[in-house]
């Protein structure tokens, strides 16, 4: 059993959870809800396996590096991070309904790295310019931004359904969408998931500008991959403001939630594909 | 309150913050769609001469980011940010410093989270009492015996109405720094060929040569491979000369630069040349000599008299792994044999015994930054970092207990409380407290 074995297993798993969340959602059946649960974190376990075999590998081949430097390893990265502030909100907030509109993208993550062209799963050792601490701490610090953003664009397609819904007809418990949690609770979580991706956004981009300073002498180029990192953290802050400041909530939240999530997808899959830059080393 | 002036008002506003914030990412956009720091002659190639005369008359090419209406944005948003700060600080500040104990009973009956209970004794000893009680857990009350009965007032993390100040002045801190970096660094280029030295680099973009006011020397350069033939370090042992003197010395890696005076040196690049350098030591005598000697060329060592030459070579591209090396002391057949890059060997000859080694020489490629703003950016980054996290994970809370006389040796009793921040974190709390405070 390799790393890679074990990481192509979860996608599978992930696509399963989804399907669980889904029936639950849809027959509300509270079995089924434990049922994905248990299925979803013994996925994660098998991940969390996946990757640090990976990383043993590494140091077996004489590399000895983490697994979170190439694109493969990012997206996989990125698929756990998801699932893992899933797992705590659920935890914290007691609802698993969250996961049918969550899980999913831990899931498409996982597709895209195990299946799409031009990915390589090879273990490659690092060019002298990724060889560095810093690295380590700007992939984690972004990811853990990213895939907040990824649980809050989930929440917000969540909270326009059930608004829509809600105006349309009155509300009515029995139906599918009235086992969804209450718009407030929603908008709470939506809020506190942004707020808490936006300061390792932060980091995610200190910590970056640090490397970029050891490694070239400037901590900001303003490259491509450079500058969308920042228009998304513009993006958040914007949305931060509006509702401290201006009283903004609800669907408009929802939305910019979701907006902010597709500038994250920009920065980090767009600009490797259709802009240049120094970050290009993630097309590989 | 004073009338405000009405474009005090205008740069306070959070509106104005809103619409900067959302004019900058959107216009951040199209330096990153049209490639930044090109010769013009690149975008009338690309785009053809007119639209490429219309991107350079909006300063889109060639650097967007440093034109001034780009600038121009920036410098709004810390003059947003600075009159905002100080048009809400004396107010934060009056909040801070606000006397607790004189608040009106009215005002604490509207508060909620509210709980009403009774004891029996008298105001003040009560007072005395549950001021003990909450101090026990964490809650350093003051008390203050007034006219319409007695008041307990205890808080927590005042002071964290600060945070969000101190994350908007860390990007005043972060922009100063950059710009004293932009005004008295500057960032230049060094291709040192090993054993020379300058005290010269020149500056990216217009290439104007800058005094570094001391020498730099590359003493040594290699690049070490993995098995795979990716490579895996760049290296250069530089030396730092003042005065003909070695100051200091390091071995730099991309990622480890070296810093002397104020001035970093980072490894970037390198260049290799077709010049080798040859040591041989005759290991009879023990007279050793290095020389440079160009490819495919004898040459004759002038102390010794030896000849030596590099036949041929192979490795990557331009870089040689291993040389085929032609050898005499004029005494018998020339040797042929090959050698690692960097590495020797013992050649056995007639009478003598020799010791050879061979490495091809390489010019490292250095950037040379300047840069006295870079402690600002670093102290603006931490400073928000921990305004973020003030901002977002603390609040400002604060517990009022008043006590009212209701019959003789029977007294009325109202908790009450608010937070600024995460009302339902804070309601919770406050439930707490309302079960551990003694009740009889
Ligand atoms: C990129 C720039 C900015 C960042 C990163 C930023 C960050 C923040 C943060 C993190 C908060 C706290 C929000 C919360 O607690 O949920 C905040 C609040 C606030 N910001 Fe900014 N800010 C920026 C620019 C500005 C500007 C230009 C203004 C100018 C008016 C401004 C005005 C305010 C105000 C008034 C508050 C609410 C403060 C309060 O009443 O407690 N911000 N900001």
């Amino acid at each position: 059993m390799d790393s890679s074995q074990l990481i192509g297993i979860t996608t599978f798993t992930y696509l399963f959870s989804t399907i669980l969340y889904a029936a639950f959602f849809i027959f509300k059946s509270d079995r089924l809800g434990s049922i994905a649960t248990i299925f979803t974190a013994a996925a994660f376990l098998i991940q969390t396996a996946g990757i640090g075999l990976r990383w043993l590998e590494s140091y077996q081949l004489g590399i000895g590096r983490a697994p979170l430097t190439n694109m493969y390893e990012s997206v996989v990265f990125f698929a756990w991070t998801i699932i893992l502030i899933y797992l705590i909100i659920e935890w914290k907030f007691k609802t698993k309904i969250i996961g049918t509109f969550a899980v999913p993208f831990a899931f498409l993550a996982m597709a895209y790295a195990s299946f799409a062209k031009g990915i390589t799963k090879e273990i490659v050792p690092l060019i002298p310019a990724l060889q560095s601490n810093w690295l380590i701490a700007h992939v984690v610090t972004c990811f853990i931004g990213y895939a907040a953003f990824a649980v809050a664009a989930g929440l917000g397609i969540m909270y326009l359904i059930k608004n829509t819904s809600e105006t349309r007809q009155s509300t009515d418990n029995s139906s599918l969408l009235g086992t969804l949690p209450a718009l407030q609770v929603l908008d709470d979580i939506i809020h506190k998931t942004m707020v808490f991706g936006f300061l390792w956004l932060s980091v995610g981009i200190i910590t970056g500008a640090i490397w970029a300073n050891s490694a070239w002498g400037t901590y900001w180029s303003w490259d491509p991959k450079e500058t969308w990192s920042l228009i998304t953290w513009f993006l958040y802050a914007i949305t931060l403001h509006a509702r401290y400041t201006r009283g903004w909530g609800g669907t408009r939240i929802a939305w910019l939630s979701i907006f902010g999530f597709i500038s994250v997808i920009f920065t980090y899959y767009g600009v490797n594909f259709l802009l240049s830059g120094l970050h290009s080393y993630g097309s590989s | 309150m004073k009338n405000k002036n009405p474009i005090w008002s205008f740069f306070a506003s959070v509106k104005l913050a809103l619409f900067t914030l959302f004019i900058l990412s959107t216009t951040s956009i199209i330096g990153t769609i049209i490639p930044q720091k090109e010769a013009s002659h690149w975008y009338i190639e690309r785009y053809g001469e007119k639209m490429a005369n219309i991107f350079a008359s909006l300063s889109f090419t060639p650097d967007m980011y440093s034109s001034a209406w780009f600038t121009s944005l920036l410098a709004l948003l810390c003059i947003n940010l600075i009159v905002c700060s100080l048009d809400r600080l004396p107010g934060v500040w009056r909040q801070i410093k606000a006397d607790n104990l004189a608040t009106p009973l009215a005002r604490l009956e509207s508060m909620t989270p509210q709980y009403r209970w009774q004891l029996s004794g008298q105001g003040n000893e009560i007072g005395r009492l549950l001021a003990a009680s909450l101090g026990s857990i964490g809650w350093q009350a003051e008390l203050r015996d007034r006219e319409d009965g007695t008041l307990l007032f205890a808080q927590k993390g005042a002071m964290t109405r600060l945070g969000v100040y101190i994350v908007h002045i860390s990007i005043l801190v972060i922009l100063a720094g950059a710009t004293i970096g932009a005004m008295l660094g500057y960032k230049a280029s060094i291709m040192l060929p090993e054993t020379t030295s300058t005290e010269v680099a020149y500056t990216q973009g217009t290439h104007t040569p800058v005094n570094l006011g001391f020498e730099v020397r590359c003493d040594h350069f290699n690049i070490e491979y993995y098995d795979n033939g990716m490579p895996k370090s760049y290296r250069s042992q530089l030396s730092i000369l003042e005065e003909g003197k070695v100051v200091t010395k390091k071995a730099i890696v991309v990622n480890d630069p070296l810093t002397y005076k104020g001035i970093t040196f980072y490894q970037s690049s390198y260049e290799p040349f077709s010049d080798f350098m040859v040591t041989v030591t005759n290991n009879n005598n023990g007279l050793s000599e290095t020389e440079i000697i160009p490819y495919q060329q004898q040459q004759t060592l002038p102390k010794s008299g030896l000849q030596i030459g590099v036949i041929s070579a192979d490795g990557r591209g331009q870089s040689a792994s291993k040389m085929k090396i032609w050898f005499t002391d004029n005494d018998g057949e020339p040797s042929l044999f090959w050698l690692d890059n960097g590495s020797q060997t013992t050649v056995q000859r007639s009478k003598n015994n020799y010791t050879v080694s061979v490495k091809q020489m390489y010019a490292t490629g250095l950037q040379v930054a300047k840069d006295p703003g870079i402690w600002l950016v670093y102290i603006g980054c931490g400073l928000m970092l921990f305004g973020l996290v003030i901002a977002f994970f603390t609040s400002h809370q604060r517990i009022w207990l008043f006590i009212q006389k209701e019959s003789e040796g029977k007294c009325s009793l109202l908790m009450t409380g608010t937070a600024n921040k995460n009302k339902a974190g804070f309601a919770k709390t406050f439930q707490h407290l309302t079960e551990r405070i003694p009740k009889a």
